[in-house]
């Protein structure tokens, strides 16, 4: 197990400029075997860039990057034999059908299981026969995955897959997502719909502007976040109060009722917020474990304190 | 009427914005080269002796008039204007049609102009925007070679009448390109097809042209037949701007009908389903290239093997209007080779053949360009198919190609020349053949700038231009040697009959395998771009 312990991709220090704008600024990422890693960012924060150093279709201008303890760049082709890409923005041509493209990349990987690739066809209700220009960009999208998801390859790297997949698609995706995980296979999975990433990936990392600003599971994460309380109280609290309790944030009356009331708690002090109103008497509690984009979010004000401190220095 | 024109004005913005600097080049080159090389025809013959004996000359050529139609007249102006009349209405068409095509279909099929339709923007608007501004462009090219041809000295009316030449050109093939757009949902498809009906207008042209008696008439049938009978400096008849018109506006009245008859980004042909398997073929980088080229190679062969049958049948003529030894010994000097009159008039004809095949071999060869930009290769190429196959998967299909093409034309000349004259598929097949090397060379620059350049691959085309260009009027325009030498059609040997130039074409061999692999080592080394 040695072998299998070496992360499957390894990038330090990645950097990618394009003429005078940088799209990578010192990147590191690390993917385990058998992880569905999550790699998110906003729109142009260098999501794809990544993806296409670690193809070996742009040559990184600084740091290292192996994959499968490989060369990227000089072993591309090699590589290859052993991954599946679907890009974040599908182009098929114009006059092949989805069924020929997806038998073409299928056997320019080294074959179609054809029995997979008709289950997909069903699963992601795909029709093959229809021309590449007269496919939307859902399905579009549907050529790829059906393609990648067929092949018998140790790695998976997706670039925004369901972007432009309706909700029952995506969660069509979802499932062969499961399937690949539970058959020991690892995903990288770009994205920007945190929602997707959040269900499925074991450890996320978050890109911004050519940096991972935070890397780690879920539960890692979620440290730097606050959960969600809101609680009916029999005796209500002062929001004055409240607000003075260790680790309280934001607190507030919800809606009408006097005595009802929201916040903000840090994960760390939740259970001594929770101890504190049962001393109200709590007649209803709900805690919300932060979503990823809480998480996102929480993650961006901390830089825009971060430059805003900067300026007035 | 007024709604489905709404827009138009924007459009026709829009569309000046993105292709202004490109327009006013081409017109300025247009209106250099017609003075340039009037001006050069004065130097050659200052007086009017001089003209008519140099007249005489080409008059008895029949490969010439093949080329480039009757001289106009027997004078230094008719001398000098008479390859610009073929270069100029063949100007406008290419410019008529590339604004066209890249204002409509190019932007249907590529989904801008959906943003574009969402807004207040008529039905007929793209089109009609479109047509104005290639109109626009190729009475602007009219205009400034018109000025060029009077500043240098030329007859007022006379350059009028070779600025009517551009115009003909042009006005019509915006009309056909309209039309074009309309049939089929694909860029490619609709310059297919417009290009198609150029060639056809051209061989109809050139046959006429070389026919004796009433078979002359025929050339009425051609529009570029109508852009030569202006005349310039000969019957200057302007008033073949009529029909020119007149077909502009038939031809728009038919696009119209059909826009009509379509949705957006389709083709009035609807796109069928197609296989829900590939078949075998389909399963290698150079399997895939074939797919995606084998329609347009099909296409190239009809036109080759048109071409090559009519060239060929022409050789009769040729051979009985130049039946006086002393015309046939003056023009073997002219030409510098051996062989009889056949054998130069062949030979002349093989040359443009064999660009026509450069031509093939480098939008080939561009479509590396195009599956880059568009992202496909990037599809292909993160499969284990490595950047070298790639590339040679398009490159050899550019090679084979226009061997094949070559071969065809060669063999339907030889065909149909053998029954009428002592040539045949013999003399002509080897002498097709023996063009390839300067063929390769166009292809392996092309393979060179998308390794080097990709952003600037479609530079493929002015290179031909200047190779074309340098070949046609180098010598007039007294250009430096180097200049001459510069294009590979210029090493060619002189078949059929003449010298093979072995030397020359193994050397032109050796440059094309050496700047091809240094293309693909750069495109090894280079990030994708889009």
């Amino acid at each position: 197990m040695v072998i299998g312990m070496a992360p499957v991709i390894e990038a330090t220090g990645l950097i990618k400029k394009f003429g005078p704008t940088t799209a990578l600024d010192g990147l590191d990422l690390t993917v385990d075997e058998g992880e569905v890693h999550g790699f998110l960012g906003p729109n142009g924060a260098g999501k794809s860039t990544t993806i296409r150093v670690l193809l070996g279709l742009l040559r990184a201008d600084g740091g290292t990057v192996s994959l499968l303890g490989r060369d990227p760049w000089r072993d591309a082709t090699e590589l290859h034999r052993q991954l599946a890409y679907v890009p974040g923005d599908v182009v098929l041509w114009p006059n092949l059908t989805g069924g020929e493209v997806i038998d073409l990349l299928g056997r320019l990987r080294g074959g179609v299981d054809a029995g997979k690739r008709d289950k997909l066809l069903e699963a992601f209700e795909l029709d093959p026969t229809k021309k590449g220009r007269s496919y939307s960009k859902g399905n579009r999208q549907k050529v790829a995955l059906v393609a990648a998801f067929a092949s018998d390859v140790p790695l998976l790297v997706l670039d925004e897959p369901t972007s432009g997949l309706d909700p029952l698609m995506e969660k069509v995706f979802q499932q062969q997502l499961t399937q690949v995980r539970s058959e020991g296979r690892t995903v990288l999975l770009s994205s920007h719909i945190l929602s997707e990433v959040e269900t499925a990936a074991d450890r996320v990392s978050i890109v911004r502007a050519g940096k991972v600003v935070d890397s780690g599971s879920l539960a890692d994460l979620r440290h730097l976040t606050r959960t969600s309380v809101v609680a009916t109280l029999a005796d209500p609290v002062a929001v004055t109060d409240a607000a003075h309790w260790p680790g309280v944030h934001d607190a507030r009356l919800e809606g009408d009722a006097t005595n009802r009331i929201a916040m903000s708690v840090e994960t760390d002090a939740v259970g001594d917020v929770v101890g504190r109103l049962g001393a109200h008497g709590i007649q209803a509690l709900t805690c919300q474990p932060p979503t990823l984009e809480e998480l996102f979010l929480s993650q961006y004000r901390t830089d825009i304190r971060e430059e805003a401190q900067a300026v007035t220095v | 009427m007024r709604d489905s024109l709404a827009g138009t004005g924007q459009l026709l913005r829009l569309a000046w914005r993105r292709d202004r600097w490109i327009i006013v080049a081409a017109a300025l080159l247009m209106a250099a080269l017609a003075a340039g090389s009037m001006q050069a025809t004065f130097d050659l013959y200052p007086s009017d002796a001089e003209a008519a004996a140099g007249a005489e000359a080409l008059t008895a050529n029949p490969s010439f008039a093949a080329l480039y139609g009757p001289l106009p007249s027997a004078t230094a102006a008719g001398i000098g204007v008479v390859k610009t009349i073929l270069m100029g209405s063949l100007f406008g068409a290419f410019l008529a049609f590339a604004i066209v095509r890249r204002h409509t279909r190019t932007e249907e099929e590529e989904g801008r102009f959906e943003l574009v339709a969402a807004g207040v923007v008529g039905r007929r608007a793209p089109l009609v925007a479109a047509v104005l501004l290639a109109v626009l462009a190729v009475v602007a090219s009219a205009a400034l070679s018109t000025l060029g041809l009077v500043a240098v000295g030329a007859d007022a009316t006379g350059s009028m009448a070779l600025g009517v030449v551009i115009l003909v050109g042009g006005l019509v093939m915006a009309g056909v390109t309209a039309v074009a757009a309309q049939l089929t949902s694909t860029t490619r498809g609709a310059g297919g097809i417009a290009l198609a009906v150029l060639g056809i207008a051209f061989i109809v042209r050139a046959a006429a042209d070389t026919a004796t008696g009433s078979g002359q008439d025929l050339v009425w049938l051609s529009f570029l037949g109508w852009a030569e009978k202006a005349s310039p400096y000969g019957q200057n008849r302007l008033w073949v701007l009529l029909p020119a018109v007149a077909a502009l506006v038939v031809l728009l009245v038919a696009a119209d009908v059909l826009l009509h008859r379509r949705d957006l980004g389709a083709g009035l042909w609807a796109a069928r389903p197609g296989p829900a398997r590939a078949n075998a073929r389909l399963s290698s980088p150079l399997g895939l290239a074939w797919r995606l080229q084998r329609g347009s190679l099909l296409g190239w062969t009809i036109g080759y093997a048109v071409l090559g049958l009519v060239v060929g049948s022409l050789a009769k003529s040729v051979a009985s209007a130049a039946d006086s030894p002393a015309i046939e010994d003056m023009l073997r000097k002219m030409s510098g080779g051996g062989g009889s009159i056949v054998d130069v008039f062949f030979g002349t004809e093989l040359r443009f053949i064999a660009v026509g095949a450069a031509a093939y071999g480098i939008t080939t060869a561009l479509r590396l360009r195009a599956e880059e930009s568009a992202g496909r290769a990037e599809v292909v190429l993160a499969t284990p198919v490595s950047r070298w196959s790639w590339l040679a998967s398009h490159a050899v299909i550019a090679t084979l190609g226009s061997i094949w093409l070559l071969a065809v034309a060669g063999l339907g000349a030889g065909l149909s020349a053998g029954a009428a004259s002592d040539r045949g598929v013999g003399d002509l097949l080897p002498a097709a053949l023996a063009t390839w090397p300067a063929v390769a060379v166009c292809v392996a620059l092309t393979v060179l700038l998308f390794g080097l350049l990709p952003r600037l691959s479609a530079a493929a085309w002015a290179l031909l231009a200047f190779f074309v260009l340098v070949g046609e009027f180098g010598a007039i325009l007294s250009l430096p040697d180097w200049a001459l030498k510069a294009s590979p059609f210029d090493h060619l040997g002189t078949l059929p009959g003449g010298d093979a130039n072995a030397a020359g074409l193994v050397g032109l061999l050796v440059l094309a395998v050496v700047v091809a692999a240094t293309g693909a080592a750069a495109f090894r080394r280079r990030d994708l771009t889009t």
